[in-house]
């Protein structure tokens, strides 16, 4: 204590510092409540859901908002799970989007090292061709990819031609296998590879190390932070598609939970507090992983803008 | 944030497929083991590349070459059908849902893109100081990016309910009797707006971010000596040097705006009265609700064209390595 009153009479201050440092502190409170503002109108939103999803139908609707509900209860989520098939939208979204994951890093991170780090005639050509493929918006190709998923040989019950059966239409490779390697994957683990240097992999290569091996045991354990990034946004966008599982999965057994929940919202209009209860736990698995990897996520964000 | 490194990927792709001689040669004709080594990582760089490949040809390229054919006929999955040549593209001409869902769409992207760049770079100049506090508040602003655009659409469904929802029931508060939104043909467009706005806008606020921490603070700082108010700095130091970001985003907004489909689709089934069918919207309706794939193929390519433009100067944009 008496360290401070003795470092006071030190820096003495005059009115014009005393003036700025009033400035800078009404600044700063007017930050304070702007950003506390955007926090508010960013996160009440939830809130909000997370509260109706507790409460009773007549309070829901009583027009009141009151945020901790009255009379908590879970009978939103008894009744969201009561017949069984939202329990099964989950599994289905928990499937394609950890499967997409497996894929997408695996083949991304296989198909990125070899377009970072190994020499071959025909690179370039790949890469620009995937590259240009990304202009294409995904509407264009949904109608055909259909129907290659549709009339693909030998799946589905289709012979040899493609007829007879449904294809891959209305299983999980419908909306697994066209998005298993997707070119964003391919590109983000190719830049990841292309920071790691080039002179480990060489020194393996002497000592007669295969080129899957160099792959795996050398510099995929390197790539771990980028691989992780990777699944987390290949999970998240696995778990939010809507579009393609919409099209692809016309029976309700293989609904996704966006798709379910969807239907929910055309069906019960009014049922605000299942609708709820089904848009939290929708919400949830992604919530959950964001918080868990945020600090990489918003790096890795700052790092591709800058580049 | 995945189109960002997309987009940047797309430029630096063709430039360096033309002009670096491909760098396996580097390695010098003295044959021997070289050369055994050039020719294992060919194959084995093949084989690395070869599922992704393999689904680009299944899911991209024979996809674009079928959509192209089927534009040209009068296929409707059940049936025979025939080769209508450019039938399905004069129709359209003819078509007043096609202009209907054009017009909305352009009114959607025209509210969307300057709405998002404005809240978008007003965040990040908040966020963008020295303080411990900026990281908890950045990873609040950038929790409605989290959620799918169903879970958000379904948030928002239950705000904008006319008699119970927050939106109507604060605006009573205030004496002010809010709109039907979503029921109201005049409001329900907006309403998918200000829902865009919001779920959208942290993606490209952290881009605005890292863009404004790389303006040359020495930069600020002169103008500041020179008398400049903050208006002053921002409109004229801070704006030209994130210009090229700028353009960015804003071609980013706007290749997405044009593909609007999911809020559509969740909350108004492009209603009431047609007034949120937007143009995905409709191509999926024709091309899956009533099985015109013929006719779908050609509503897609128009909106490929549309996008394309867009496309083609976002990359010129990233490429002008000058451009900041």
């Amino acid at each position: 204590m008496s360290a401070t009153v003795a470092a006071l009479p030190a820096l003495p201050a005059s009115p014009a510092k005393k003036a700025a440092q009033r400035r800078r502190i009404i600044g700063s409170g007017f930050w304070y409540i702007a950003v506390i503002l955007v926090s508010i109108s960013t996160v009440l939103p939830l809130v909000w859901t997370l509260s109706t999803s507790f409460k009773t139908q007549s309070e829901a609707l009583s027009g009141a908002l009151t945020l901790i509900p009255l009379d908590p209860t879970l009978e939103n989520y008894v009744a969201l799970f009561a017949d069984g098939t939202f329990a099964r939208y989950l599994v289905n979204s928990f499937i394609i989007a950890i499967g997409g994951t497996i894929t997408n890093v695996f083949f991304g991170s296989l198909a990125g090292y070899a377009l970072a780090k190994l020499r071959f005639p025909g690179r370039g050509s790949v890469f620009a061709t995937f590259l240009a493929s990304m202009m294409v918006p995904a509407i264009v190709t949904m109608i055909p990819t259909f129907l290659v998923l549709r009339y693909f040989p030998l799946a589905g019950g289709n012979d040899l031609f493609g007829q007879g059966g449904v294809g891959m239409i209305n299983s999980y490779a419908a909306v697994l296998v066209p998005f298993a390697a997707g070119a964003f994957a391919v590109f983000f683990m190719k830049q990841f590879f292309e920071s790691l240097p080039d002179e480990i992999g060489d020194a393996a290569r002497i000592d007669g190390a295969g080129e899957f091996r160099i792959f795996l045991n050398i510099y995929f354990p390197l790539s771990a932070a980028g691989a992780a990034v990777l699944a987390v946004l290949t999970f998240q966008a696995g778990w939010n598609s809507f579009l393609w599982p919409l099209i692809a999965l016309n029976n309700p057994d293989m609904y996704t939970v966006q798709v379910g929940l969807a239907a929910f919202i055309n069906e019960y209009q009014t049922a605000y507090g299942p609708l709820m209860a089904g848009t939290i736990i929708a919400s949830l698995p992604v919530l959950l992983v964001f918080i868990v990897a945020q600090k990489y996520i918003v790096q890795n964000f700052t790092g591709s803008a800058v580049k | 944030m995945t189109t960002l490194t997309r987009l940047n990927e797309v430029v630096r792709g063709p430039e360096m497929a033309k002009q670096q001689p491909p760098k396996w040669w580097r390695f010098g004709p003295d044959g021997g083991a070289v050369s055994a080594t050039r020719r294992q990582q060919a194959v084995s760089g093949w084989i690395f590349l070869a599922v992704p490949v393999l689904l680009f040809v299944l899911f991209v390229l024979i996809p674009v070459g079928i959509a192209i054919v089927v534009s040209f006929t009068d296929y409707a999955v059940i049936g025979d059908f025939e080769w209508v040549g450019l039938a399905n593209y004069t129709r359209l001409f003819q078509d007043p849902i096609f202009w209907i869902a054009l017009r909305n769409t352009a009114y959607y992207t025209a509210l969307f893109v300057p709405l998002g760049v404005v809240v978008a770079l007003g965040t990040a100049l908040l966020l963008n100081r020295r303080s411990g506090a900026v990281r908890v508040f950045r990873t609040l602003f950038y929790i409605p990016v989290i959620s799918s655009t169903v879970a958000t659409a379904s948030i928002w469904f239950w705000l904008l309910n006319p008699q119970y929802g927050l939106f109507n029931v604060v605006l009573g508060w205030f004496g002010i009797s809010g709109p039907a939104w979503l029921y109201d043909s005049q409001w329900a467009m907006i309403a998918i707006v200000m829902m865009s706005v919001w779920a959208g806008f942290g993606a490209n606020m952290l881009i605005f971010l890292a863009a404004l921490q790389g303006v040359p603070s020495e930069l600020v700082e002169a103008a500041r000596l020179e008398g400049a108010s903050s208006w002053g700095v921002f409109w004229h130091v801070t704006l030209p040097a994130i210009s090229r970001t700028m353009f960015l985003v804003v071609t980013l907004l706007l290749i997405a705006a044009f593909q609007v489909f999911d809020q559509a689709y969740v909350l108004t089934k492009g209603g009431p009265g047609n007034s949120t069918l937007t143009l995905v919207y409709y191509i999926y309706d024709r091309g899956f609700g009533r099985l015109e794939m013929g006719y779908a193929s050609a509503l897609s390519f128009i909106l490929f064209l549309i996008i394309l433009v867009f496309s083609l100067i976002n990359a010129r944009i990233t490429n002008r390595r000058d451009f900041s």
